[in-house]
């Protein structure tokens, strides 16, 4: 394993206007390591994650994918902002999957999966049709290539959504609270194809409220509350144990 | 490849529990009567028979219409509304879609520029604006573009002046509907390409357009229809479209009225054929918004016929 983790914090600020979201994020998420992030609403963890693959600018501090810092160049004590190429190569190999999906709804779910790897990486579209036809069967959904979003239930939705992250090969994939906006009968599922991809080796950050999965599945977890990292840990420990009141009064709420 | 799906176990679904016994009895209850109904169709109908009688009667030569319908000036005059129009509509769209992104860019120069264009454009009557053009040689008596130059006479012809007064007068209206319909696009949309690694333009041309269309369309037609009407007072620059063969004619047969009607009868040709276009071209930016497609006029027609023999299928629904 290389000694450089995957996603790098040091100190991370974001402003939106006068207030303040995050104050000071430090984080390292390994290769391979399933990391869970946890939280009120309004603590930031959503916007942490949409400045990982620069969808938010961050207003200080660093953060680094794979060892390259997200967004910017860096020549000497300069940073240089990065042409709209760069970033859209950066995000190329970084998945992200939202919280309400946003799949294209006026394309099929094979041509959902397609579009990245044609527009983008230029694959010829019988290849990426095959392709397409492989990822969805991986999501349990071979038989609903042709179909469109409105025709799909919430579930098999961010189960396209999924093979459309997984389509561009990512060697990071992040999860905006994939499971919120799901009937609760249809979390299973996508839990389920989450699971998977962890065991398969993904290196996954998850912002989540499903505590079990967090329990189960990941490597790491982390709570935040108000634009900072109260504390973090193996799971177990800190949803069992935790050492800081507020993670206590947060967990004696949602447990 | 593993499959990363595992099945849930099927649910057992036993069968519901059965109402036992004689279903009971259907309602036959009498319907509540509507005389304010029956009274208000008869009113309407006595109306209309009035105005069909004051027409009968009234001194209307209607072989002149009839005649006249097809008679080559009318024709070759209506052919050239239609091409006017689509050619200033075609103008528009692009001129307007190119001002709408500048409208929303990040660029304070071009957003005011845009903003301007629509503030003249919109602000000022088509026909003055038609005759701004037309006139154009009164202040500028030769076009120099570099690589073409020649008299602005010659070149200003009441073809060209129509195109230009329709067309960038359309594009002011235009850009606000394109607008309107790239506002209507989720923003989540925009943000789901970008995560893919799609740039701005191939967002917008992928992903934001053909979403935009759905709301830019009906509006579209709108204009579009519009424009086939407006497209006659070209004939005050000289422009020999629809109503001008008609006044052209009536100048010398003096069957004022039955021109008119010539004129009418071809306007709303032109406008109820596009209609029957817009339909399908709606149909086809509707893709993936509804679970299934409404269907055609054809398609209802073929499963009605059908129904009398055999139950036909239309789409996924069995009628």
């Amino acid at each position: 394993m290389s000694a450089e983790p995957m996603v790098r914090a040091e100190r991370v600020h974001k402003s939106f206007g006068a207030v303040e979201v995050l104050r000071g994020i430090d984080l390292e998420v390994r290769s391979g390591e399933v990391a869970c992030v946890i939280g009120p609403s309004g603590s930031g963890k959503s916007t942490f994650l949409r400045c990982i693959n620069h969808l938010e600018k961050i207003s200080a501090g660093r953060l680094y994918v794979d060892g390259e810092l997200v967004g910017y160049r860096q020549r000497g004590n300069r940073l240089y902002e990065m042409r709209e190429r760069e970033v859209a190569a950066q995000r190329r190999d970084i998945g992200m999957v939202f919280q309400r999906f946003n799949l294209f709804p006026h394309m099929t779910a094979a041509e959902n999966v397609m579009e990245a790897p044609v527009q983008v990486k230029g694959l010829r579209k019988a290849a990426a049709r095959e392709r397409a036809a492989e990822l969805l069967a991986r999501v349990g959904l071979q038989g609903r290539m042709d179909a469109y979003p409105a025709q799909l239930s919430g579930g098999q939705q961010q189960r396209v959504a999924i093979a459309r992250a997984l389509a561009m090969d990512p060697k990071l994939m992040l999860f905006d609270e994939p499971t919120s906006a799901l009937d609760p009968e249809l979390v299973g599922e996508v839990l389920d194809v989450m699971r998977r991809l962890a065991e398969e080796g993904m290196t996954m950050i998850v912002v989540t409220h499903e505590m079990g999965f967090a329990r189960e599945v990941g490597d790491s977890l982390v709570f935040m509350d108000e634009g900072v990292v109260v504390e973090s840990g193996r799971p177990r420990d800190v949803l069992t144990d935790p050492r800081h009141d507020r993670t206590r009064t947060f967990l004696s709420k949602v447990l | 490849m593993p499959d990363l799906h595992k099945d849930a176990p099927a649910s057992p679904t036993g069968p519901g529990r059965a109402e036992t016994g004689p279903p009971p009895e259907a309602i036959r209850a009498v319907p509540v009567r509507h005389y304010g109904r029956w009274a208000g169709a008869v009113v309407v109908l006595v109306l209309l028979g009035l105005l069909v009688w004051a027409f009968v009667n009234a001194d209307i030569h209607w072989d002149v219409v009839g005649d006249q319908l097809t008679y080559h000036t009318i024709v070759e005059g209506a052919g050239k509304t239609l091409w006017i129009s689509v050619l200033s509509m075609l103008l528009g769209v692009v001129l307007g879609l190119v001002l709408a992104v500048m409208r929303l860019s990040r660029n304070p120069v071009l957003t005011s520029v845009s903003w301007a264009y629509i503030w003249f454009f919109r602000g000022t009557p088509v026909l003055v604006q038609l005759f701004l053009w037309y006139y154009l040689s009164f202040v500028f008596d030769t076009v120099n573009l570099g690589f073409y130059k020649d008299e602005m006479n010659d070149v200003m012809t009441p073809f060209l002046a129509a195109l230009l007064g329709l067309g960038l007068n359309e594009a002011a209206y235009m850009a606000e509907i394109a607008r309107a319909g790239i506002l209507s696009v989720d923003p989540g949309q925009t943000e789901a390409a970008h995560a893919l690694g799609m740039s701005g333009a191939k967002t917008m041309r992928r992903i934001v357009l053909p979403q935009a269309m759905r709301v830019i369309i009906p509006p579209t037609g709108n204009e579009f229809v519009n424009m086939l009407k407006t497209s006659s007072l070209a004939y005050a620059i000289q422009f020999e479209e629809l109503f001008r063969a008609g006044e052209t004619i009536s100048s010398r047969n003096l069957a004022v009225m039955e021109m008119l009607m010539v004129v009418s009868v071809w306007y709303l040709a032109l406008t109820t054929l596009f209609s029957i276009a817009q339909f399908y071209l709606e149909r086809r930016f509707a893709r993936g918004s509804h679970r299934q497609l409404p269907p055609t006029p054809l398609q209802r027609l073929r499963s009605h016929l059908g129904s009398f023999r055999t139950p036909s299928r239309v789409g996924k629904v069995t009628i």
